[in-house]
């Protein structure tokens, strides 16, 4: 460990806050229609968006026809992406497919599909050896951006049913949308690839480069529009790579400084949606007791991960490498790691992308030691309430809040309510439904590949065998689960039948099996939290007591740090012990 | 119902012209514009030929050959790190520095395989620290324990540009003897291609071995 690795920790904290303080008072201008200093631009967009998709913006849906609206809109963003994939061949002309990669195979393209349509962006398909650039653009960008899109609106609706004073209207789906989109999405985007090409990412539509090799031998180097995908990637909490290699690519992540920019650029939105939520809410201080219980869980995984990879893998140790800090080598477990981020710069990567929904990897996750690879695996368990997707980390932590609130409410003896509202049985048996719905998913398909032929045919057998090889299992359905999308990489769904990729063909199984995993751990907590907003909408606000448990202090922050440990421990914890913490409690080697 | 639906087929239109053609094409004219170079991969030329991109990792390798021909293994030529040239770290794309396919090594923390491939990579490098005669460039010689960690473990993209300041350290000592150069002539090369830390406290200090590799060839008048 360096000092510089645990000040990259410190001021990522600090400097993650300082901009999310702002962006939340942004973000809840934006969605109660305030001005912003962005009007002059989007204004008449908006204005030109809503005639021609011939919606009236003011008026308010209600539960029921707010998730209709967003379901339909998701199946048929769905279908628009499985036909671009599937028909990759049929684009040639526009001279976007320039190694003329053959189309998906169906079951690849129901995966890919389905995972980044749910904001999963699971990569079974294989970047630069599968995918055309229009491909990438047309399809997978334009869904980085949608999925993000309505992770965002179902946050802002469930803000809205609890602090609503008014009716069941949750707010227009396609207002939200299309605000999402103008206001916030699009204009950090293009601020980000900037940012990004200005590093050294590049943005072009070149023919991959053959070039000589200083020593003559020569090399293959993809190209492709990067930067314009990479900052949406990680901005959408989105993490599906351009390359194979996602941000461990010079070409996605060029540099230290990149690195610690991106990290910023995936937790700002999920940070910054949690400040709105308080000031929606009228009481800034329920906003900070939230922030301050994600940050509690976040410092502790990031140390964990710190710690376990500065100090080395039994694998390093056995084969008699000395793995401490010497001048000029960051010694640890470097083992899948880039050098120009170090340690630090990769635990901590690998912290901040399975704390939220992005899953992009800057480097291997399989090659983490023990506990270092049961940090990510903690981090899913947590069903992404640390901070979380874009969306989805609040609406998760706000089921999360709720069932902390009946919990204590059980505790003193008294009617639990939240911000004035009685929470009764009905918001509670939604709550547990839909908080469970994610980790049964995942437990469900984990055993269903673990038991199975066809699910052990994706395990990487040349180099995972014993635990690492149950790991990459539970990993995959979990990730998949949790609409995270990094990977135990040796996990794989799809097979290159030939060198340089004719249409990379699928395994079926895990395709499948993968798909519906995502598509159910997606839609059905969805459903859930708007079920609650609409339950929540109507309720009359009575003033708060002598005795209404208060929801903004230390008190309530430890409640909530338990119950969310509590479930993920009670429901996670059999399967983890197979996994990474045998491998980290032992020098063993499999 | 209906209605949704009619609503979606046009909203998912107009958002995949807005988000997967406008903003992407607006990206790329203006990146080509303000930064064609980063744009473009940071291509180098030498003699007018295109060798590399500067991030780009590459194999400092040569065809081994026998009898005249080159040896084939499993179809492919059979490479050996070339001793004149700093070597980048191990990679898992097959072949070595593949960039048209990059993938991750995956190699697991408690295995076995992991060993092997770790004990490997070390003998690789302390054996390319030997003259013809057996000597050890490196004074007093190279042993497991002295070499550096990012030289016997894989990188994450299997292109990875760089190495630590101490694997650049280590190998100067062969560079210098090969080429005939002064060690402080070489030292003094890896320092100019050493970037720092990002914002001074992010990531590791590291050097490009391929912008390190061409100056010594500028240095010593050809390659």
């Amino acid at each position: 460990m360096t000092v510089s690795g645990w000040l990259t920790i410190v001021l990522f904290v600090v400097l993650l806050t300082a901009f999310a303080i702002p962006v939340g008072g942004y973000l809840a201008r934006v969605y109660t229609g305030e001005r912003t200093f962005l009007d002059p631009l989007f204004v008449v967009p908006e204005r030109m968006a809503y005639r021609v998709l011939r919606v009236d913006p003011d008026n308010g849906q209600d539960w029921k026809h707010y998730a209709r609206s967003l379901i339909i809109f998701s199946l048929v963003g769905w279908l628009l992406l499985y036909l671009i994939l599937r028909t990759q061949t049929l684009w040639d002309f526009t001279g976007l497919n320039p190694m003329h990669y053959h189309s998906g195979t169906w079951n690849l393209s129901f995966n890919t599909a389905s995972s980044f349509m749910t904001n999963t962006n699971w990569q079974y398909y294989g970047g630069e050896t599968t995918l055309s650039y229009f491909s990438q653009m047309v399809g997978l960008t334009v869904q980085n951006f949608l999925s993000a899109g309505v992770g965002i609106v179902v946050a802002v609706a469930l803000i809205r049913g609890i602090v609503g004073r008014s009716g069941k209207s949750l707010g227009n789906f396609w207002q939200d949308m299309v605000r999402t989109v103008l206001w916030v999405l699009t204009p950090m985007s293009i601020v980000i690839a900037l940012v990004l090409v200005w590093q050294g990412s590049i943005q072009n539509f070149s023919h991959y480069l053959s070039v000589d090799g200083i020593t003559g031998l020569g090399q293959q180097i993809a190209m492709g529009p990067v930067a314009s995908q990479e900052a949406i990637k990680m901005l959408g909490t989105n993490g599906g790579g351009f390359f194979n290699t996602n941000s461990a690519h010079p070409f996605e992540n060029p540099t230290a400084f990149t690195n610690f920019f991106e990290m910023l650029v995936v937790l700002i939105i999920p940070a910054a949606l949690v400040f709105q939520y308080g000031r929606m809410a009228g009481n800034r201080r329920q906003g900070y007791a939230i922030y301050a219980t994600m940050m509690v869980m976040f410092l502790g995984a990031a140390s964990v991960a710190y710690v376990a990879e500065a100090h080395g893998s039994p694998a390093q140790h056995a084969a008699g490498l000395h793995t401490q800090v010497v001048a000029g080598s960051s010694g640890g477990n470097i083992e899948g790691k880039e050098e120009r981020f170090g340690i630090a710069g990769s635990a901590l990567f690998d912290v901040v992308t399975t704390v939220t929904s992005c899953g992009a990897v800057n480097s291997a996750i399989e090659s983490y030691t023990g506990i270092g690879g049961a940090v990510p695996f903690a981090n899913l368990s947590a069903s992404e309430v640390i901070f979380g997707g874009v969306g989805t980390g609040l609406y998760s932590i706000l089921l999360y809040v709720l069932l902390a609130v009946f919990i204590g409410g059980l505790m003193v003896g008294r009617t639990p309510e939240y911000l004035g509202k009685k929470i009764e049985a009905r918001e509670i048996k939604l709550v547990s439904l839909g908080i469970l719905i994610t980790p049964l998913t995942a437990l469900l398909a984990t055993s269903l590949a673990t038991a199975s032929k066809a699910g052990r045919a994706s395990i990487d057998t040349a180099v995972a065998h014993g635990p690492q090889a149950f790991s990459e299992t539970f990993y995959a359905y979990l990730s998949q689960a949790n609409n995270n999308g990094s990977a135990f990489a040796g996990y794989t769904g799809y097979v290159q039948p030939n060198a340089g990729n004719l249409g990379a063909h699928g395994i079926t199984f895990a395709d499948i099996l993968g798909g519906f995993d995502m598509l159910f751990a997606r839609y059905a907590p969805i459903l859930f939290a708007l079920a609650v907003a609409g339950s929540l909408a109507g309720k009359r606000v009575s003033p708060a007591g002598l005795g209404t448990m208060r929801t903004d202090n230390v008190t309530f922050v430890v409640l909530l740090i338990g119950v969310i440990i509590l479930i993920g421990a009670l429901t996670f914890f059999p399967a983890l012990l197979l996994g990474p913490i045998v491998q980290g409690l032992t020098g063993h080697l499999y | 119902m209906k209605r949704d639906i009619i609503t979606s087929a046009i909203g998912i239109i107009v958002f995949t012209l807005f988000c997967g053609l406008v903003y992407p094409l607006f990206i790329t004219g203006v990146s080509q514009v303000a930064f064609p170079g980063n744009a473009n991969g940071q291509k180098v030329y030498v003699h007018g030929k295109l060798v590399g991109s500067k991030i780009i990792g590459q194999n400092f390798a040569d065809v081994v050959m026998k009898n005249g021909k080159p040896e084939m293994s499993a179809g492919e030529p059979v490479t050996a790190p070339d001793p004149r040239y700093f070597q980048t770290r191990p990679s898992g794309t097959d072949p070595a520095d593949n960039a048209a396919a990059t993938e991750f090594a995956n190699y697991g923390p408690n295995s076995v395989v992991t060993k092997d491939a770790i004990q490997s990579n070390i003998q690789a490098y302390i054996a390319l620290d030997k003259a013809p005669d057996g000597t050890p460039y490196y004074p007093g010689g190279l042993t497991a324990a002295k070499v550096p960690v990012d030289a016997a473990d894989t990188s994450a993209s299997g292109i990875d540009p760089d190495i630590s300041v101490r694997n650049a350290d280590i190998q100067a000592y062969r560079i210098a003897a090969v080429r005939h150069l002064s060690l402080a002539t070489v030292d003094k090369l890896i320092s100019t291609y050493t970037a720092g830390r990002g914002l001074a406290f992010s990531g590791e200090p590291a050097v490009d071995v391929l912008e390190l590799n061409l100056a010594l060839n500028r240095q010593t008048g050809g390659s």
